[in-house]
């Protein structure tokens, strides 16, 4: 029997992590983040006490069963671990290393109430490793059901969505507009944060259940939803389509030559290689001093890549504080270990032209907060009289998507105003057997949400094709939580 | 795929896709990858065949993938990637008396709408533009479709000597009642059209190509100024009122990547220039 854990008995401080030298790391694209090794993970599992109502779980948008796995890898049982988090979630090489925890499992984690949280993503993405490493796969035995699934999208939300139906014995197709699986998976996040090498293993995964990509294939376009129920054979189908349609901030000089958005850069520089060019042939001059509007993760993501791609300059303009900012705390400290420039409380007023048509400089103007607004968030104001300008030569915005058009344009689906489809509790629009989920219901979100409406959605489509849904079985060790050894106990306590 | 070449630098490529030769409408254009490290190039419908199952695309050779195109789309080769049909399709309208006005490469995706035009009844004036007699193509596939036929050649070689306003203005003047011009062509070309009708306030349509990557709305590279609204060409468009399109943000626009361009031009002729040998694409020797 182990001796029971405290918090003062665990070890104090978080096993850190190994990750490549600032100096180095700006020059390529390699991970930053190198994971923990066995010894590592191993001694960050003892600083989990197995909490009686872990707190972790409800913070876990798949409700992993976060300390049980960790249990699993304190008893060196790697393979017992991933097969609990497969339990619920799908890609857990993904997830440890893209998953805000801070604000999900680990924001909520006991231990942190005194110390540093248990290091709950670093250990998730450790045991995804491992199973990429060893081809690990769990195939469950599955009984064919004889449907057949149509994906619209194959980020995240679609991912999720076809494993759980593949899982329950459906015939799944996830179509994808692209040319490449993974959606924001692939063209979004870049290889430093996300190697594509784990993005192309999960997608391998899927395919070991059945799971069929058609690429190339614009739904809406070159067929549409209703046709895909009517005529294709599709008894359902998930929209999982994302929200990509980038805002420009309407300011003068935003349609300037060296004015883009954050995903035109990502898309050009991780799914079209485009930092080979010439040796690709797809583009992407780069400005000496570029400047980032906007700072959530997708900012981030393009400040690191234009540092990465030699740009002498890298700056930040947010028009909030660093307290609000929405990306990943690990990402703003990665992007300030790595030099760049963060202009708190500032907003772009104007992009300046040099006459030509091209980006000669941005003026701002400084922000002051105020109450906070809907969001609870302290609402910026603009400081009179505080104008100044930045030299820049490349502007990329990063402030957010709005919902894409095609499938609206193209289907009867109910909207809502914002652009966004309409769906009930179980995720089903307003055609009866077509799903969907993510950010195209949502707007903007995280991977991590995205998979879970993925999940939620394939629960619903179950129901509606009259199939049983299993859902996670119980670890057999316990039942309702309760050990088994106990289960049947009336002993009267001495 | 087949294919037929028009000049030097003209080829088509009748791309078999039955799936989108059935969905494919006038004003639609598909997004090509002709290889994996290519880059992803939207090019107008020129024409789709739904019984045939093909789709039909005119391509002029002007930077690095169209010249290697141009080299490596044999008849019975692959492309390694082609989506769509993109965009909003053209609609076709109430007029009854259409001007369908097409400048070099323009001439061929204004063909489906010409075609479209023709079944709903309309009477159709086709205004072709060329540089000079040698470039000319479709002019039969007009004549069949066409109630009346103005070729221009900016050097008179053939028929009317000038540029397509000018033809544009032939017919305006011979037709009183025209309700409706629509321009396909170079953006100086359409600019240029819109400018001839605007005085007559005849309604204008134009089909913008601006630079695209995906083509799906998610990039914004494309976005155009549209009076006063921004607007993203692929999902949007790619049709607008001719009167309200800012031209010459266009034009800058479509600069963004002249110096790359020539870059990537450069290094390929210089390096990979390829010669057909046994019906193989191999590079050329030194």
């Amino acid at each position: 029997m182990i001796k029971k854990r405290t918090i003062r008995s665990i070890p104090q401080k978080r096993t850190p992590v190994r990750e490549l030298d600032p100096k180095v790391r700006v020059t390529n694209f390699e991970e930053v983040n190198c994971g923990y090794t066995e010894p590592e993970a191993m001694l960050e599992s003892e600083r989990c006490l197995f909490c009686p109502d872990p707190k972790c779980i409800g913070g876990c948008p798949v409700s992993i069963n976060i300390p049980a796995f960790i249990k699993k890898i304190g008893e060196k049982d790697f393979r017992g671990a991933y097969d609990v988090i497969t339990a619920t979630n799908l890609l857990p090489a993904v997830c440890g290393r893209v998953c805000p925890q801070e604000n999900q499992c680990e924001g909520v984690c006991v231990v942190g109430e005194n110390l540093e949280p248990v290091a709950i993503g670093r250990m998730e993405r450790f045991v995804g490793d491992l199973a990429i490493a060893n081809n690990w796969v769990n195939l469950p035995f599955i009984e064919p059901a004889k449907y057949r699934i149509g994906i619209v999208g194959s980020g995240p939300a679609g991912m999720a969505c076809a494993a759980d139906m593949a899982k329950a014995g459906c015939d799944v197709t996830v179509f994808e507009a692209f040319h490449l699986a993974g959606g924001v998976l692939r063209y979004g996040i870049p290889d430093f944060r996300l190697p594509n090498t784990v993005v192309d293993a999960e997608i391998e995964k899927l395919e070991q259940l059945g799971v069929r990509f058609e690429c190339n294939t614009l739904v809406g376009r070159l067929f549409t939803i209703e046709q895909m129920i009517e005529e294709l054979g599709f008894h359902a189908v998930f929209i999982g389509t994302g929200a990509g349609y980038p805002s420009m901030l309407g300011i003068p000089g935003d349609s300037l030559n060296g004015v883009l958005s954050a995903n035109e850069l990502l898309t050009r520089c991780n799914l079209m290689a485009a930092r080979n060019f010439p040796d690709v042939d797809t583009p992407l001059p780069l400005g000496k001093h570029v400047v980032v509007v906007g700072a959530g993760n997708t900012a981030m993501d393009a400040l690191r890549v234009c540092q990465r791609l030699g740009a002498e300059k890298v700056t930040c303009v947010y028009r909030r504080s660093k307290t609000e900012c929405p990306a990943r705390a690990e990402e703003v400290h990665h992007a300030e270990q790595e030099g760049i420039e963060f202009h708190w409380l500032t907003n772009p007023v104007e992009i300046i032209d040099d006459g030509a048509g091209s980006v000669a400089g941005m003026r701002c103007i400084r922000m002051e907060l105020g109450e906070p607004d809907d969001s609870g968030r302290r609402r910026p104001l603009p400081v009179k009289g505080s104008e100044f300008e930045i030299e820049t030569d490349q502007v990329v915005f990063a402030i957010g998507t709005n919902a894409n058009p095609i499938i609206g344009q193209t289907s009867k689906l109910k909207l809502n105003k914002w652009g966004y489809l309409e769906t009930n509790a179980e995720l089903m629009t307003s055609i009866a057997g077509v799903f969907a989920g993510g950010d195209i219901v949502t707007g903007a979100a995280t991977v991590i949400e995205a998979m879970g409406a993925g999940r939620k959605a394939a629960r619903g489509m179950k129901a509606y094709l009259g199939l049983r849904d299993v859902g996670p079985v119980n670890d057999a060790a316990t039942l309702f939580g309760i050990d088994l050894s106990e289960h049947n106990f009336n002993r009267i306590r001495a | 795929m087949t294919r037929e070449d028009y000049s030097d630098v003209t080829y088509m490529l009748e791309i078999h896709h039955p799936l989108m030769a059935r969905a494919a409408k006038p004003g639609q254009f598909v997004i090509v990858m002709s290889h994996r490290e290519g880059e992803r190039i939207p090019l107008t419908i020129a024409d789709f065949d739904a019984e045939r199952g093909t789709i039909t695309l005119v391509i002029q050779a002007v930077g690095k993938t169209t010249l290697e195109m141009q080299q490596t789309c044999r008849a019975g080769t692959s492309l390694y990637g082609m989506a769509g049909p993109m965009g909003i399709p053209s609609n076709p309208g109430s007029a009854k008396k259409v001007i369908c006005v097409g400048g070099g490469l323009g001439v061929a995706p204004v063909y489906p709408q010409a075609r479209a035009l023709k079944q709903n009844g309309a009477y159709v004036i086709g205004v072709l533009g060329f540089r000079n007699k040698d470039l000319i193509f479709w002019e039969e596939k007009f004549r069949a479709i066409c109630d009346e036929l103005i070729i221009c050649t900016d050097d008179g070689s053939a028929g009317l000597k000038g540029f397509v306003t000018d033809g544009i203005n032939q017919a305006l003047e011979n037709h009183k009642d025209v309700g409706e011009v629509v321009a396909i062509g170079p953006p100086v070309m359409m600019k240029a059209s819109a400018e001839a009708t605007r005085a007559r306030g005849v309604k204008t349509m134009v089909s913008l190509n601006p630079i695209m990557v995906d083509g799906t709305g998610m990039c914004g590279g494309c976005r155009v100024k549209i009076g006063d609204e921004v607007k993203f060409a692929c999902v949007d468009g790619p049709d607008f009122d001719g009167h309200k399109v800012d031209f010459d943000d266009l034009m800058i626009r479509l600069r963004r990547y002249k110096e790359e361009e020539r870059v990537a031009t450069e290094r390929w002729s210089e390096t990979c220039r390829m010669r057909m040998v046994d019906g193989k694409v191999v590079p050329l020797p030194e």
